[in-house]
């Protein structure tokens, strides 16, 4: 693990096991809302074994970063921005999740000279959120935890077959949420709610992009995926069969196969 | 607004864990009776040792059908994730191997299952890992156990054979209070009458072989993480919240969250105490717990009737099962154990142990022997059997007595258990 301090408060990323080095290729993951680092620990793990510098952030007001959550994706940028200055890195991958993903866009777009490649899991150019489950969220009504639960992952995946030998996808995706901080879900989703600009960052985007998708993603649905990708100058999109939007848990293997054929046999 | 959807209960016991495989559409989960598992190359070995991928890398740390077996246990729970064992017992061990070493401290129960109360006593301080019992019922003295170099909190949900009822929601508040977990044996009630995580718990074990099975033909156990205990602000599992050097400085909570005391007890657990489950006994206990709330519910029917015809008995001295008013727990069974209170109850018998002897001696419909939980109905004498390696003080402690008998009610029709323990009665008595 590494930690920066970053607009007066701690930055806590993990490094998937073993310290980066400057000399690597880096990779940052960046979570979606009402996540944390957790949710990157496989993928994280096997690039950081495989010679690259990984850095897994929990945004602020996150996980075991300080400080209360950002209230826009632009906000989010900037503070990637940061971190990339305060960890020394000059250029890096971006991998984003859901919310993770319209931050990398802006990244790969404010700040093209830093931004080798980018994945994008899970996402769209907008982001609209049922205001019931906003206002759910803004009651800090444990409810909304369990919708998001029940929506982010695929129908199947409500029948378990875990890759991960033993672990109840749906009971640990569950406690992840209820972990969060008072607020914190209801400013990320409030934050994708309120993200207006994904067509004109998408539009600014140069480097090499490629969206993982799942087939039954209910939240950030192929066919909104490949409009980012029609988009996108230099877009390649993978489809995960049998997976929602919880790709990451649902279908680690694929997910990871991806980033490696993105990111690794690429090279 | 739409609701959440998410299996029910009755649902997750058929399906949790198993989509039918695309190659073969087995609809029943196939036994992998398989030792070990073909690589795809050289890196995805390594990855799969090293925790990058998610897998199988040999069976006695994990297994697919075993697997199946963990997330449905898991999900009747509403835990983030278990792990199969060899017995009961090694779930129990492995969940105390993995949040403590020597010097731990447990605080439990004095109403404890016989080989559980023997593991306790005299085979955990041999490692160096100590245990104070003390009666459930009273929480000041749980309070008043726990000390700097306490662990764990532990109980049965039913305690055995005095059938207890754990206050569950209070000794969870009283161990949280102390930053410490509370474990619950849940075998006796299992997740259809009680499901403890919702009442605070954070670990469940559970012999599977008894009720969850219900077939008394496999011997297994289970390890259940809640997930949300929270290792670091407590301090005290460096387990759990430190570099360990057994898989490279991988620290559980830093990488797995919610999962870290799961992921750990399969990681280290299994890989060296290795007491794994076998496939074809998983296999076995997944074709029992299809079926887990309709036999609950007639065991826990028959049990009922036969605690309230045996009260009656002039050569019963004494029945103990909290669905009778006249148990000191009777009301919190009622908030706590809301759909029964299961099926094992016990009796004391006029006579003393010679007439004990001849009722036990004289059923035909209830075996004879040390079980609980199988679909056919069951009797023991503790005293003299599964509890017979307890010291007098402990007996006492337990509320073991010489006349007390264990029935285990199966799920036979009720009129033939109640007419064989009318003749067994009558003849204990002349």
């Amino acid at each position: 693990m590494a930690e920066w301090v970053i607009n007066h408060k701690k930055a806590f990323c993990a490094t998937g096991g073993r310290p980066g080095d400057a000399e690597q290729r880096s990779i940052i993951f960046i979570h979606g809302a009402g996540m944390d680092h957790i949710c990157w620990n496989l993928q994280s793990r096997w690039f950081a074994w495989h010679g690259w510098s990984v850095l897994v952030p929990d945004l602020p007001g996150h996980g075991r970063s300080e400080g209360r959550a950002l209230l826009s994706i632009e906000q989010m940028c900037s503070w990637i921005g940061k971190l990339m200055d305060a960890a020394g890195i000059k250029t890096t991958t971006l991998v984003g999740h859901s919310m993770g993903s319209a931050v990398v866009l802006h990244v790969a777009a404010d700040m093209a000279d830093r931004v080798d490649g980018i994945a994008l899991l899970g996402a769209a150019d907008v982001m609209p959120v049922h205001p019931g489950l906003l206002e759910m969220a803004q009651r800090n009504d444990p409810q909304a935890y369990e919708l998001v639960t029940s929506w982010a992952h695929g129908q199947q995946a409500h029948f378990g077959h875990n890759q991960q030998p033993g672990i109840w996808i749906l009971g640990n995706a569950r406690q992840l949420m209820r972990r969060n901080r008072p607020g914190v879900l209801f400013s990320d989703l409030n934050a994708c709610n309120t993200w207006t600009k994904g067509a004109k960052v998408i539009g600014k985007v140069k480097c090499p992009a490629v969206i993982i998708v799942g087939e039954c993603d209910q939240m950030t649905t192929p066919k909104r995926a490949q409009k980012v990708v029609d988009m996108l100058p230099n877009g390649r999109r993978f489809i995960l069969q049998d997976c929602g939007h919880m790709m990451m848990q649902e279908q680690p293997g694929q997910t990871l196969d991806a980033l490696i054929s993105a990111f690794v046999k690429a090279v | 607004m739409v609701d959440p959807k998410f299996m029910k209960f009755d649902t997750c016991a058929l399906h949790a864990g198993y989509r039918p495989e695309a190659t073969t559409g087995a609809r029943s989960v196939p036994i992998h009776q398989t030792a070990s598992y073909v690589f795809r190359d050289t890196d995805h070995a390594t990855s799969l040792f090293n925790l990058e991928r998610a897998g199988h890398v040999d069976s006695r740390i994990s297994n697919p059908t075993i697997a199946v077996l963990e997330e449905r246990v898991s999900a009747l729970e509403g835990g983030v994730g278990a792990v199969c064992t060899a017995s009961g017992q090694a779930a129990l061990h492995l969940g105390i191997v993995t949040l403590m070493g020597s010097g731990g401290h447990i605080v439990a129960s004095s109403k404890l299952d016989g080989d559980t109360n023997h593991m306790f006593l005299q085979t955990l301080p041999r490692f160096g890992i100590t245990v104070t019992l003390v009666d459930p019922s009273d929480h000041k003295a749980i309070k008043r156990a726990i000390r700097k170099s306490t662990r764990l909190v532990y109980g049965e949900t039913l305690g055995n054979p005095g059938l207890e009822v754990f206050n569950i929601p209070a000794v969870a508040e009283i161990a949280h209070q102390a930053d410490v977990p509370l474990m619950v044996d849940n075998t006796f009630a299992t997740p259809y009458l009680c499901r403890p995580f919702e009442m605070g718990a954070d670990i469940v074990v559970h012999s599977l072989t008894k009720f969850m099975a219900g077939h008394g033909i496999a011997i297994g156990g289970v390890l259940v993480d809640g997930g949300s205990f929270d290792w670091e602000t407590a301090g005290k599992f460096p387990t759990l919240t430190e570099p360990y050097t057994g898989y490279h400085g991988l620290d559980f909570a830093e990488d797995f969250g919610p999962a870290a005391m799961i992921c750990r007890a399969r990681a280290e657990g299994l890989r060296d105490f290795g007491a794994c489950l076998s496939p074809m006994n998983a296999f076995y206990i997944l074709q029992g717990i299809e079926t887990l709330s309709v036999r609950m519910a007639r065991h826990t029917t028959n049990a009922q009737s036969i605690a309230e015809f045996l009260k009656e008995h002039p050569s019963v001295d004494s029945v103990v099962y909290p669905g009778l008013s006249s148990h000191s727990d009777y009301e919190l069974a009622k908030k706590q154990l809301t759909k029964g209170c299961g099926a094992v109850l016990s009796l004391g018998i006029k006579g003393g142990y010679e007439a004990v002897r001849i009722f036990i001696e004289n059923l035909n419909v209830f075996s004879h022997l040390a079980n609980v939980g199988d679909a056919k109905s069951l009797v023991i004498h503790p005293a003299s059997t599964t509890h017979q390696q307890m010291s007098k003080e402990s007996l006492k402690q337990a509320g073991i007595r010489k006349e007390m008998v264990r029935l285990s009610v199966g799920l036979e029709d009720l009129d033939d258990l109640i007419n064989d323990l009318k003749q067994a009665l009558r003849m204990s008595q002349q």
